[in-house]
């Protein structure tokens, strides 16, 4: 019998999979299986929401799918290569070409400007700074910037911040977007923009995976997983 | 040249993150500032002050041996007693003897010194002057300003001549039309034939016979004039001293005999002086301890710029380790989006790498002010070799690296999640 993640991926729809993912940590003499055998597969262009109380592990969920922290046990296959043993070399270079972070704080350099922000990715990609310059105005007009480019994020309001951050996370165009709590800091009207922002950008193809305690941002996404204690407590859509 | 554009981004990272804290780069900078400068300016004191020393010596000549009268120690306290004459210091015959019995010795020259009232034109001075030969001006290399220097002819016709040192010349207010005029020395006339330059330098341990000197004569003149008898009149009491030579230089034919021969003159001088009235003086060996002293200073000095560049160091790594604890987010941030270790350790290296050079090239420019400085004010010279500079560059390079790595690896070590966590 095969597992749905690897189903998934022999359909070829898989663009992230856990097959039996652990992550334990060692805390004064006791073991915190912060994230307990998980397996799950998120389909290319989905728009996944992951909710739990604090604690149930859907925190650890996110890092190892960004790739910022590596699993105790387990494989995650990303659009079909196991990542899960990579070095921290590699690691930085799957976060850098397939990732794209987007923090519930932001998370802008507050000394750039925001076509700095949003080119950051490209300056460790290497691009030249006319081309990168030109993206991350590219990027700014998508998210509606493209009139605040020279400006410091705290000339910023939250709502603006935030998509100055989604359109840094888009730069590299990343397999997946992932999201951390991204409407946490802003007031539910900004909250619900930002949420239209990503389902549009979801429509136009892209798998976002998010991370949420509020049911009405969850509503947004197309499925819902609900985390417990480390594991998969269901899965709706 | 791709590598090159690379760290060109990266040295405008560094500079802009720097900027953004402007007091507290320039502040950390100061130590590098001040070592990197004080080292500077302290070479170049010592350098200009050892240059001149060594400059002085070479010009006595590497391949000559000084043989010089000293009065003895126990004549100069019966001196204050009592009016008596002392006898003391080289004779005619040491200088006969020395050219005679060593091999090495291609020729010597004797030097009178004593003291005549002159009178050019309408000026009169009490001058001192010099009785030697023409081959002085040979081992002693003075060049001439006017005129021409002693020659044969002077010698052999016991000819009154004279020639001026510009020392001389200037309390004269001789120029070059006094050539041919009279010099009145002690009532005789003498003819001043040439004008040469004075040696300028003091306080080099080992002084040119001719310091403070105004004038050259024929020695044979100046014995048939003026004898070998001198007369002082200090403080109430006369003292009369009968020395004939005041100095002998010896020339050697190679460098490698100069210490053996002056040895030898020296057990020979021991041999036929009761007292000890003389001094051998080898500029040569001079010139090696000199040198010596010179690495000495240097050593010291080097001590104490790298005391001083150790703490500019520390103060570096201190502000750094500082920066990578408030800047914790963002190399979070910045790993996050993909940054390897190796780009974060560049980043901070960088920075602190720019700091120090920035502060060492400030430095260096202080360092280049402050003898100068001296030089105008003080008239002391002062030398900055290149060598100064590219080592001072070239630490405050290394030191950056140093100091930089330390806080660098540590940055780049961060986890990224806790990083990104952190307030």
């Amino acid at each position: 019998m095969l597992s749905p993640a690897i189903q998934a991926e022999q359909e070829g729809m898989a663009e992230a999979s856990f097959e039996n993912m652990s992550r334990i940590y060692q805390m004064g003499g006791s073991e915190v299986r912060a994230l307990d055998g998980v397996s799950i597969s998120f389909a290319r262009g989905s728009f996944w929401a992951i909710l739990g109380a604090s604690g149930s592990g859907k925190s650890t969920m996110l890092n190892l799918l960004g790739c910022l922290d590596r699993p105790t046990s387990g494989r995650y296959l990303l659009r079909g290569d196991d990542v899960s043993q990579l070095d921290d070399d590699r690691l930085s270079e799957i976060r850098l070409r397939s990732i794209g972070f987007i923090f519930q704080s932001f998370n802008l350099l507050p000394q750039s400007t925001v076509a700095e922000n949003i080119a950051l990715p490209l300056y460790y990609q290497g691009w030249e700074p006319v081309k990168s310059a030109e993206r991350a105005r590219e990027l700014a007009t998508r998210v509606g910037l493209q009139d605040r480019l020279a400006h410091r994020p705290s000339e910023l309001s939250g709502g603006q911040q935030q998509r100055v951050a989604i359109a840094r996370a888009m730069a590299n165009d990343p397999a997946i977007l992932l999201a951390d709590e991204p409407t946490g800091n802003l007031d539910s009207a900004t909250g619900l923009e930002i949420m239209q922002l990503l389902r549009e950008l979801n429509s136009q193809g892209k798998t976002i995976i998010m991370v949420t305690h509020e049911a009405d941002i969850a509503a947004f996404a197309s499925h819902r997983l609900y985390m417990k204690d480390g594991r998969i407590e269901r899965q709706e859509g | 040249m791709l590598i090159h554009a690379k760290h060109l981004r990266e040295i405008q990272l560094g500079v802009k993150n720097l900027r953004q804290h402007k007091l507290r780069s320039a502040l950390t900078m100061l130590g590098m500032v001040f070592g990197v400068g004080s080292v500077i300016a302290m070479l170049a004191v010592g350098e200009g002050a050892s240059k001149e020393a060594l400059e002085q010596i070479r010009r006595l000549g590497s391949n000559n041996i000084i043989i010089s009268a000293q009065k003895p120690l126990e004549e100069q306290s019966q001196q204050t007693t009592r009016t008596f004459m002392s006898i003391y210091g080289l004779l005619y015959a040491d200088e006969l003897r020395i050219a005679e019995s060593f091999p090495h010795v291609l020729r010597t020259v004797p030097v009178k010194i004593f003291r005549k009232a002159g009178r050019l034109g309408e000026r009169s001075m009490d001058l001192r002057l010099l009785g030697t030969t023409p081959g002085w001006f040979e081992l002693v290399k003075r060049p001439l300003v006017a005129g021409r220097a002693l020659n044969p002819f002077d010698l052999q016709n016991s000819a009154n001549t004279v020639v001026m040192t510009e020392h001389g010349a200037r309390r004269l207010l001789a120029a070059e039309n006094s050539i041919g005029q009279t010099l009145t020395l002690g009532g005789d006339a003498f003819e001043v034939v040439g004008i040469v330059r004075s040696d300028g330098g003091q306080g080099t341990g080992l002084q040119a016979p001719d310091q403070q000197i105004d004038a050259y004569i024929p020695i044979n003149v100046a014995k048939a004039r003026f004898g070998d008898i001198t007369t002082q009149v200090s403080s109430g009491s006369r003292s009369r001293e009968l020395v004939e030579l005041h100095q002998i230089i010896a020339e050697v034919d190679a460098i490698d005999n100069v210490e053996a021969t002056a040895a030898g003159i020296e057990v020979m001088l021991r041999r036929f002086h009761k007292k000890l009235d003389y001094s051998v003086a080898v500029p040569l060996a001079l010139l090696r301890q000199a040198e010596a002293t010179k690495r000495t200073f240097n050593i010291v000095l080097g001590s104490i710029a790298g005391i001083s560049l150790l703490v500019g160091g520390i103060g570096i790594m201190n502000i750094m380790l500082a920066s990578v604890t408030e800047r914790t987010r963002e190399i979070g941030i910045r790993r996050a989006i993909g940054a390897k270790r190796k780009q974060i350790i560049t980043q901070f290296l960088i920075e602190t790498m720019v700091l120090s050079t920035t502060g060492g090239l400030i430095g260096i420019a202080i360092g280049l002010l402050i003898p100068w400085l001296i030089t105008l004010a003080a008239g002391m010279p002062t030398l900055v070799t290149p060598l100064s500079l590219i080592l001072s560059l070239g630490i405050s390079m290394a030191v950056g690296i140093i100091f930089g790595l330390y806080p660098a690896v540590r940055a780049a070590s961060l986890d990224p999640i806790e990083a990104l966590r952190h307030e």
